[in-house]
């Protein structure tokens, strides 16, 4: 081929067009994950967020049993449609624990008195230093937290029905 | 009914558009038997473009009259907006903005259709040909998966609203400008490959195609310089350019087509770089398609959010293959049997022009490259965001010595000269540079991209006026006189830029009513915070005294807008002109105490930035109308002889 050169755009815009159309039938993902995934959760020791359950501290997170850590609020809208797939999740076994995120206690009661309460412990982040030291950028995010205390998965936004089946399996794989 | 008929007049030039392609295909393919299909070819391309225009019209009405029985109306208007946003509305989403595209192109089409009669006819019909063929691949994107007249039963009671960013003036222009500069390049598209598929790459091919460049290209320069400004003053962020990938999609055809534009001189002038000027011509409508497909496909994300759609992307990437890649790959078959042409040495016009050529491509590389990058990582799971840190400097190695070339390259003759011809200017230019060098360095002390940013403005506006020297200038060319003041709007923006780069003074601060605080050599007293409203909208208005070195105050009010719908916030900066610069006002919230956020920016020469574009344009602009000017006459004198014979015969 004595021309050879002037294939050189046309292989150039053949990779490009290999790429995109890969890249388009790839799933979009837009969440950023937290970088702790895989990682011990920071210590922290919380006082509790309402008055009848207990607070909630890193020792609690590592008595070798995997839990759900989800971070929450009462004035957190999505969170609230979360609250019935939170009470299936502890229907069927799963330990949950909460971090509730600049709230008020009454707030806090009145939310749980609303929507029910799914949670073991609550510890009151009134910072958010406990939400951003794991890495959770918003409410809701539930994370899996193994009985080691380190972070196996997260979940971003709201647990809705079709994700509950999903994290009861990384809960029984976090006990491995 | 309305809406039908904006449909049906969409189709009707869709089918237009196939008559046009098949009867230009034949007529290309067999012109000695089939010479009467080329009189389908012409009306066929020109009612396209009426069609077309008609279409639009009509949309533009349905947005005019908010009509809510139609989706696209229901999904992006509102009644209660003012009249001009209601009608700008019309292209400030995807299907309203594609059926722009569309009748841009068709429009352009039958300008060629009506008016090139330079070119050889089977060259003529080829571009046609390919001109239709682009277009019915954005008619079937525009009918099959975005078709903007599409009806919502029952209809709304209100209309969603238009994102309140877009509520500017700005974008009453911008979004079109862009668009006439992008479509336009898709002319210079199909004369590449008309002529590529006839192989008629001549000289008369180059001026049939320049003045098209030239247009798209102006419109480019506007649109881009427009949106920067709008950008500036409207995202309250106080910057004038973010290397985003929308950006780059409109920066990289702006580079192609000032490559072609420089290179089709060249083969206008000189009959020489014909395989190169093809292959800028595919390249520089390819940009803006491969722009327009990585904006709206989605898979690179922006600031500037269009709506985006993965089935829609599929669509683009499908054509994009179709088109770019047919015409590369006509290219390849055929560019080796253009000969190059004629011959020229280094230190000649055509080898400056040759160098600003490949400059410009490797800057267009270095863009592509930073813009597609993310993309490339990704597909090792890793997750990157190229920024400024690299779009700077990269492409500031290609762009110094370019400039520099530039600054010369005008003073050198065609075909063959000599570096000791023009000594005496090359000497004041060095010096010139040199010394502004040293100056900066010694007293302003800023980073070296700045620094060698001034030195360089100064010798390029310097030397951009030296070809004047010695001429007559009532007799100069306009296409010269074009030529200077683009090149002198280069040196005054790259002043603006690198002097805003260098000497910007920030000041953010909490502010009680009565206070004053300091930004450079301003003084800005906050005099009161007032409540206002609009006719879509309420802002907390804050009232500010701002005086120069403490002279007479000057009273700017930026404001912290509430839209309602949709509910957004936006911030309204506040400006201050001054020949030497612009002061720069965002009004934030409340801080508490009384306190509110003041952020103030005193920006020395940044209007020179804008400035410098909007002189790039009007060079071009008057190149083009020097350039038209001359064909027209050229046209009279042979007509005159044409007749002249005939009656000498007759």
């Amino acid at each position: 081929m004595k021309h050879w050169r002037y294939f050189l755009p046309l292989a150039v815009f053949v990779a490009f067009v290999g790429v995109a159309a890969w890249q388009l039938t790839r799933p979009r993902d837009d969440f950023v994950h937290s970088a702790m995934i895989g990682k011990e959760v920071p210590s922290f020791d919380l006082p509790t967020a309402v008055g009848d359950r207990p607070a909630l501290s890193t020792a609690n997170l590592k008595d070798g049993k995997p839990k759900l850590l989800n971070i929450w609020a009462s004035w957190c809208i999505p969170c609230a449609a979360e609250a019935p797939q939170l009470a299936r999740l502890q229907e069927a076994g799963a330990t949950i624990v909460g971090v509730a995120i600049r709230d008020r206690p009454e707030d806090v009661a009145a939310f749980l008195d609303r929507y029910g309460n799914p949670y073991a412990r609550i510890g009151r982040d009134d910072l958010s230093k406990v939400q951003l030291s794991i890495g959770s950028s918003g409410v809701p995010e539930t994370f899996v937290v193994d009985g080691n205390g380190v972070i196996r998965y997260q979940h971003i936004g709201d647990v809705r029905p079709e994700d509950v089946q999903l994290l009861l399996s990384k809960l029984e794989e976090a006990k491995r | 009914m309305i809406a039908e008929l904006g449909l049906a007049a969409l189709w009707l030039a869709a089918a237009l558009a196939v008559l046009q392609l098949v009867f230009g295909t034949i007529f290309t393919l067999k012109s000695a038997e089939k010479a009467e299909f080329s009189q389908i070819v012409r009306p066929a391309a020109a009612m396209q473009g009426v069609l077309c225009a008609l279409s639009f019209l009509i949309l533009t009405w349905l947005f005019a009259r908010t009509d809510l029985s139609v989706k696209l109306v229901a999904m992006n208007s509102h009644s209660m907006k003012p009249m001009i946003f209601k009608i700008a509305g019309t292209w400030g989403n995807h299907e309203g903005s594609m059926l722009l595209w569309v009748t841009v192109m068709a429009m352009a089409g039958a300008l060629i259709a009506l008016i090139e009669r330079r070119l050889p006819e089977r060259t003529m019909m080829a571009t046609l040909a390919a001109q239709a063929f682009v277009g019915l691949g954005f008619y079937a994107f525009l009918l099959f998966s975005s078709n903007p007249f599409e009806r919502l039963d029952p209809p709304a009671l209100e209309g969603m609203g238009l994102n309140p960013l877009l509520q500017d003036i700005g974008l009453a222009f911008h979004p079109p400008t862009l668009y006439f500069g992008y479509v336009g390049l898709s002319v210079a598209f199909s004369f590449a490959v008309g002529a590529l598929l006839t192989r008629q790459v001549t000289p008369d091919f180059a001026r049939a195609m320049r003045p098209w460049v030239l247009g798209a290209w102006i419109f480019l320069t506007v649109g881009i310089t427009a949106g920067s400004y709008w950008a500036y003053y409207e995202l309250g962020w106080g910057g004038w350019w973010f290397w985003d990938p929308v950006e780059n999609a409109s920066l990289m055809p702006w580079l192609a087509a000032t490559a072609l534009l420089h290179s089709v001189s060249v083969l206008a002038a000189r009959d020489a770089l014909r395989a190169w000027t093809i292959m800028l011509g595919v390249v520089a409508f390819s940009m803006s398609m491969v722009g327009t497909f990585l904006v709206r496909s989605g898979i690179l994300t922006s600031v500037h959010a269009f709506a985006v759609d993965p089935e829609r992307g599929s669509f683009l990437l499908a054509l994009l293959a179709i088109y770019i890649g047919g015409a590369l790959l006509v290219f390849a078959m055929r560019a080796g049997s253009v000969t190059e042409g004629e011959r020229f040495s280094l230190v000649s016009r055509e080898g400056a022009l040759v160098v600003n050529n490949v400059m410009l491509s490797a800057i267009l590389g270095v863009v592509l490259l930073g813009t597609l990058y993310p993309l490339l990582t990704e597909a090792f799971d890793v997750r990157v965001s190229v920024g400024p840190p690299y779009f700077n400097p990269v492409s500031a190695i290609f762009a110094l010595p370019m400039l520099l070339v530039m600054a010369v390259g005008p003073l050198l003759r065609w075909r063959h000269d000599s570096a000791k011809r023009i000594r005496p200017e090359l000497i004041l230019i060095a010096v010139l540079g040199l010394v502004t060098l040293a100056g900066v360095v010694a007293f302003a002390g800023i980073a070296v991209l700045p620094t060698l940013g001034i030195a360089l403005a100064v010798v390029v506006i310097v030397a951009s006026v030296m070809p004047l020297r010695g001429r007559k200038l009532r007799l100069l060319p306009l296409a010269t006189w074009g030529m200077v003041i683009a090149h002198l709007g280069i040196g005054v923006s790259l002043l603006g830029m690198a002097s805003e780069t260098a000497f910007t003074q920030e000041k953010l601060a909490a502010v009680k009513v009565g206070d004053t605080t300091q930004v450079g050599p301003w003084t800005v007293k906050l005099d009161r915070i007032d409540p206002v409203a609009g006719p879509n909208w309420t802002a907390l208005e804050g009232v500010l005294e701002a005086s120069y070195r403490g002279g007479k105050p000057v009273t700017i009010d930026p404001q912290s807008r509430n839209f309602w719908s949709p509910p957004q916030e936006t911030n309204e900066s506040a400006l201050i002109t001054r020949w030497n610069g612009q002061l720069y006002a965002v009004l934030g919230r409340e801080a508490g105490e009384g306190r509110w956020q003041l952020r103030l920016w005193w920006k020395p020469l940044v209007t020179l930035i804008w400035i410098g574009g909007m002189m790039v344009a009007l060079g071009g602009a008057l190149a083009l109308i020097g350039r038209v000017y001359t064909d027209l006459r050229r046209r009279r004198v042979m007509r005159k002889a044409v007749e002249r014979r005939s009656e000498a015969s007759a």
